[in-house]
């Protein structure tokens, strides 16, 4: 897999999908091109599903939230006969490595997240219109939208076969979706998720797989009057004017490094390692909300979001080997708390809204990244309210500490913003600084006193916003021996160390998808029931079936 | 003691199966048998409900003397389940269990696969009979309506077959698929048959013809290859039906051949030698045999595609597990696992159709269909012997197989019936020589005018060679109650 996987497209490259926009109501339709695959080797029938599917799915949601604001209800539909969709593509994941499989199913995680929380976040709801077979993958699609409709044709039902067909889970959130949002009893879904052909028709109401069953003649109708109702009930304002994203500025170097217009990616292949330089503003906040919109995707928080996201998604899929992600920011802490602060004053003005969001979504990701992370608050540096939050992220953050010969930038400060507390949730529903400061939740509220403070070293470290305060003498050498270190480590070892340490306290259904859903399939992955010359992935399709080793492990 | 050859009336259904000692599954038949009833009331003009008909009904499963004729009406038709004799010692016949003791329960982990299976069969039973509901409006004879009901009650039979399967082995999931396969409906917007074909309608009395001579068959490959089952009580099941199936075959093959024997002899008697003279031989109210053949080419195909993909992973684990077998598996020499044959299957690669040779496991569906094939050519024959005595240079053809596909590799790609692939605009200008058009439609429905006296034909069939149940060409095969 040597290609490169781009995650940058837009509506004239999408093969997969369309989008017809109606007013106060979009229709999205899947249908899937059989021959465009990603990769060769497999053809994307019955509109099942690979990275490159998911992409556009993924750009889609993006564009429907920046583009499209006056859209309050997406109707996900299918555009073949017969199949809603059959989920991810069994022969890619039968033929994908371990590595692409994981990366394929954190992205198509990240992605059901976002429309799933499109409702909450930017009032728009997704309906899950299904006719003919929905599985596996496929319902998965469905249950991340907000509500459900099934045709009763007495043929058309909704499944999760992947326990019996391929010996692995339904690890989109499927079997968490079902139990923690459908709410289905689990012992039903127990059985739901042991029956190939799964639940139709009323019993899929009964049990609460789907809102509602509607007479197949009358599908379409219902579905499209049950999106104006919805459209109609929706909180959400009429008639917003949505900006064009337009394409961000990216650039390859030979080496592989990426360079955006605000953000670059320096790679040092032999370190194991990958240095991310987030930029500062250097225009001021716009002063109105209208200044905001006309800026549109130049819109400084926007912008570095976009570009942040476009090279951690790289990096994630495309430089596997670097392990190690260096975070670093250059720039003005007080203008980067001005555009911040426009946003925020502003949060009820939609697009100020979604950008705040993205930003949630943007950290999300860091939270979720499966290398070690490490902050370098440098002098000149501004972490500060929304890119104070990287800090709290990664695993361990270093801070210059007073002057450094020959270093005539500012002091490196952190600075807190209102964001802090609340902005920017984790997938557990807690901020960062109370993920961080979990023993005692009133030492985090006691920050609030220091709001907008540019805090040095000695009062960052002391105050527990850092992990080192390091002096000129011991810097360099305290870093690289870190870096050094942590290149030596297991990387499988890394990464389970890693994602136990980043979430403290209470699960949420988001946590138990990517924690106990996600490790137990990824368990599966490797195993040869699943995943040996016999077992029941690789023998998909030859008529064998998989021969188990029936040790329970 | 009980009796397994011979039906047993002790219950309202027929049975060789002990029914009235089964008192759950019993309960579950009388219970699906009024909705059963209904459908066919509501289905079958009520004229023709209350008309006698000379029907055969099934009274043993002796496969010598197993029929006794009758006149009936159709909604006192004794329809029952019937399976073939349990054979002493049978064993899986294929698949990862060969050669293992045939299976006289449902095992647990095939229960879903089997199943499938069974609603799938059972889905298309009734369907051809809705699809075929109005045809006794314009019967060509007597003799020809009695022929269309008997291929009705029969396949009404086969639904109460694969029923009593469902009942019987599948629990409540097993009565609630019953159930919906009398919801589902062909053609319905609301709850469609499952299979395409089944839901084309049957307009006329020569796609009457060709449906039973060509989509019936399919249903014969597939039942050939339930019959091969492990599970021995879908085994026996279906080889009963195949004694029945025949005969659907029969009418259709005759049937065709009766059209074309009297369009050749129409053609004779006026004297035209050439059979594209269709204007000409349309005028004298026959069926020419270039529309025929483009009746036929339609057919065929639509029948192609109910054998699903060439390679396909539903068949692959359906043998493997031993739960469907290959047509004559006993009489095929291998090792009946497949471990490590291949078979040739069409694929396309760079645009060109090509063979190529891949497990055997994956290419069941293609191995039956090659059989399929091998086995509708012989009535083509037939009929082409027919036109030969005639004297008239005209041959009727199957169409290669990539001709008009809806499924598998040839799906959504231009090949003419010659199997040549062809542009998109070569395409459209053939269609018309190849497939019947609205205005052949138009025609042949024209001629479908009712001739319900006995002895009679309408002019466009022949009389057949000889009666049902050897009775002389005057007789009454139906009673036609007119209210
Ligand atoms: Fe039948
Ligand atoms: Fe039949």
């Amino acid at each position: 897999m040597s290609k490169r996987i781009d995650f940058q497209t837009d509506p004239s490259r999408y093969r997969h999908w369309r989008v017809e926009y109606d007013g106060e109501v979009a229709n999205l339709v899947m249908d899937v091109d059989e021959k465009g695959g990603l990769f060769d080797g497999y053809e994307l029938k019955l509109n099942s599903y690979d990275l490159g599917v998911d992409i556009e799915l993924a750009d889609i949601v993006q564009r429907m939230r920046f583009e499209h604001p006056e859209v309050k209800v997406v109707v996900m539909q299918s555009g073949k006969d017969r199949v809603f969709c059959a989920g991810a593509n069994i022969r890619m994941l039968g033929g994908a490595s371990h590595a692409h499989k994981v990366n394929f199913c954190k992205f198509t995680n990240e992605t059901r997240n976002t429309f799933e929380a499109a409702e909450e976040d930017s009032g728009q709801k997704y309906i899950a219109a299904v006719q003919g077979s929905c599985a596996g993958g496929g319902y998965e699609l469905a249950l991340a939208c907000n509500y459900i409709m099934l045709t009763n044709d007495s043929s058309s039902s909704v499944a999760l076969p992947e326990v019996p067909l391929l010996a692995v889970l339904p690890g989109t959130g499927g079997l968490t979706r079902v139990t923690d949002k459908r709410k289905v009893r689990r012992d039903l879904a127990d059985v739901f998720c042991s029956v190939e052909e799964g639940v139709r028709g009323q019993r899929a109401v009964d049990w609460k797989l789907v809102d509602e069953v509607v007479p197949n003649s009358k599908f379409a109708e219902t579905v499209q009057e049950r999106a104006r109702e919805f459209a109609a009930q929706s909180t959400k304002a009429t008639g917003d004017k949505g900006i064009e994203l337009t394409p961000i500025s990216r650039s390859f170097a030979e080496d592989g490094s990426v360079s955006y217009s605000l953000v670059e990616v320096a790679i040092e292949r032999e370190a194991g390692r990958a240095t991310i330089t987030i930029k500062g503003p250097e225009e001021d906040a716009p002063d109105s909300t209208d200044a905001l919109h006309a800026q549109g995707a130049d819109a400084y928080l926007l912008r570095v979001a976009r570009e942040l996201d476009d090279a951690i998604l790289h990096l994630r899929l495309n430089e596997r080997e670097l392990g190690l992600l260096v975070f670093r920011t250059q720039g003005d802490p007080e203008k980067l708390l001005a555009h911040e602060k426009m946003l925020l004053d502003n949060a009820d003005f939609w697009l100020a809204n979604e950008i705040l969001k993205y930003w949630k979504r943007v950290l999300k990701r860091i939270d979720m990244t499966s290398r070690s992370l490490v902050a370098l608050v440098e002098h000149g540096s501004c972490f500060a309210g929304v890119f104070a939050e990287i800090l709290w992220s990664v695993d361990r953050s270093y801070m210059m500490l007073e002057e450094f010969d020959g270093d005539n930038r500012p002091l490196a400060t952190v600075t807190l913003s209102e964001s802090n507390f609340g902005t920017y949730p984790m997938g557990h529903d807690l901020s960062r600084l109370a993920n961080r400061f979990w023993a005692d939740g009133a030492e985090a509220e006691k920050l609030r006193d220091r709001i907008g403070e540019p805090l040095e070293a000695e009062d960052a470290e002391k105050l527990g916003l850092i992990t080192y305060a390091l002096d000129d003498i011991d810097w360099e050498d305290e870093v690289r021996v870190f870096m050094e270190e942590r290149a030596s480590f297991s990387p499988d070892a890394m990464t389970g160390m890693e994602a136990n340490l980043r979430f403290v306290g209470p699960e949420t259904m988001e946590t138990r998808i990517f924690g106990r859903l996600t490790a137990w399939q990824n368990w599966i992955f490797q195993r040869p029931n699943a995943v040996g010359p016999d077992g029941a992935l690789q023998r998909y399709g030859t008529g064998q079936r998989g021969d188990f080793n029936m040790e329970r492990v | 003691m009980l009796d397994l050859i011979n039906v047993s009336y002790d219950t309202q259904i027929p049975n060789n199966v002990g029914l009235s000692q089964d008192k759950k599954v019993l309960k579950a038949l009388e219970k699906w048998h009024p909705g059963y009833i209904n459908w066919w009331n509501d289905l079958i003009p009520q004229n023709f409900q209350e008309s006698l008909v000379y029907l055969r009904t099934a009274v043993s499963v002796d496969p010598k003397g197993w029929a006794k004729f009758d006149y009936v009406k159709m909604p006192e038709y004794r329809w029952g389940v019937l399976l073939a004799p349990q054979v002493e010692g049978r064993t899986i016949p294929c698949g990862e269990h060969y050669g293992e003791p045939a299976w006289q329960e449902v095992p647990g982990e095939y229960r879903n696969m089997l199943k499938r299976l069974i609603v799938i069969q059972g889905d298309t039973e009734p369907a051809s009979v809705e699809q075929q509901r109005m045809l006794a409006l314009t019967a060509p004879s007597l003799y020809d309506m009695r022929n269309l009901f008997q291929v009705n009650v029969e396949e009404g039979r086969h639904l109460w077959a694969m029923v009593y399967l469902l009942h019987k082995y599948f629990g409540r999931d097993g009565r609630e698929e019953a159930d919906d396969l009398l919801r589902r409906s062909s053609g319905s917007e609301e709850a469609p048959r499952m299979l395409g074909a089944f839901n084309e309608e049957t307009p006329d009395w020569l796609s009457f013809f060709m449906f039973t001579y060509f989509t019936d068959r399919d249903g014969k490959m597939q039942l050939e290859s339930l019959a091969q089952s492990g599970f021995d009580p879908l085994s026996r099941t279906c080889r009963f039906m195949l004694t029945e199936e025949a005969h659907h075959m029969f009418v259709g093959e005759t049937g065709v051949g009766r059209t074309i024997e009297r369009t050749c002899q129409v053609m004779k008697e006026n004297g035209i030698d050439d059979p594209y003279d269709t204007a000409k031989i349309r005028d004298l109210g026959v069926i020419d045999l270039p529309l025929i053949q483009k009746k036929l080419n339609l057919h065929y195909t639509l029948s192609l595609d109910l054998f699903g993909q060439e390679v396909s992973t539903n068949a692959a684990n359906a043998f493997n597990a031993g739960i469907k077998g290959r047509y004559m598996e006993a009489r095929i020499k291998d090792d009946h696992q497949l471990k490590a044959d291949t078979y040739t299957v069409w694929d396309f690669e760079d645009g060109k159709a090509v063979q190529k040779e891949v497990p055997a496991l994956t290419a069941i569906n293609m191995r039956l269909r090659d059989d399929y094939t091998k086995d509708a050519a012989g009535g083509v024959k037939r009929w082409n012997k027919i036109i030969e005595k005639f004297g008239i240079d005209f041959e009727m053809a199957l169409p290669h197989e990539s001709f008009n596909r809806k499924i598998g590799v040839f799906a959504d790609r231009h090949f003419n019936p010659e199997g040549q692939m062809v542009t998109g605009a070569e395409y459209d200008k053939g269609l018309p020589e190849w497939l019947p058009t609205n205005a052949d439609g138009d025609f042949i429905a024209s001629l479908m005018k009712p001739c319900y006296e006995a002895g009679q034909y309408a002019g466009w069939i022949a009389p057949p060679k000889v009666g049902i149940d050897n009775k002389p060409g005057d007789f009454e095969y139906v009673k036609l109650h007119m209210a």
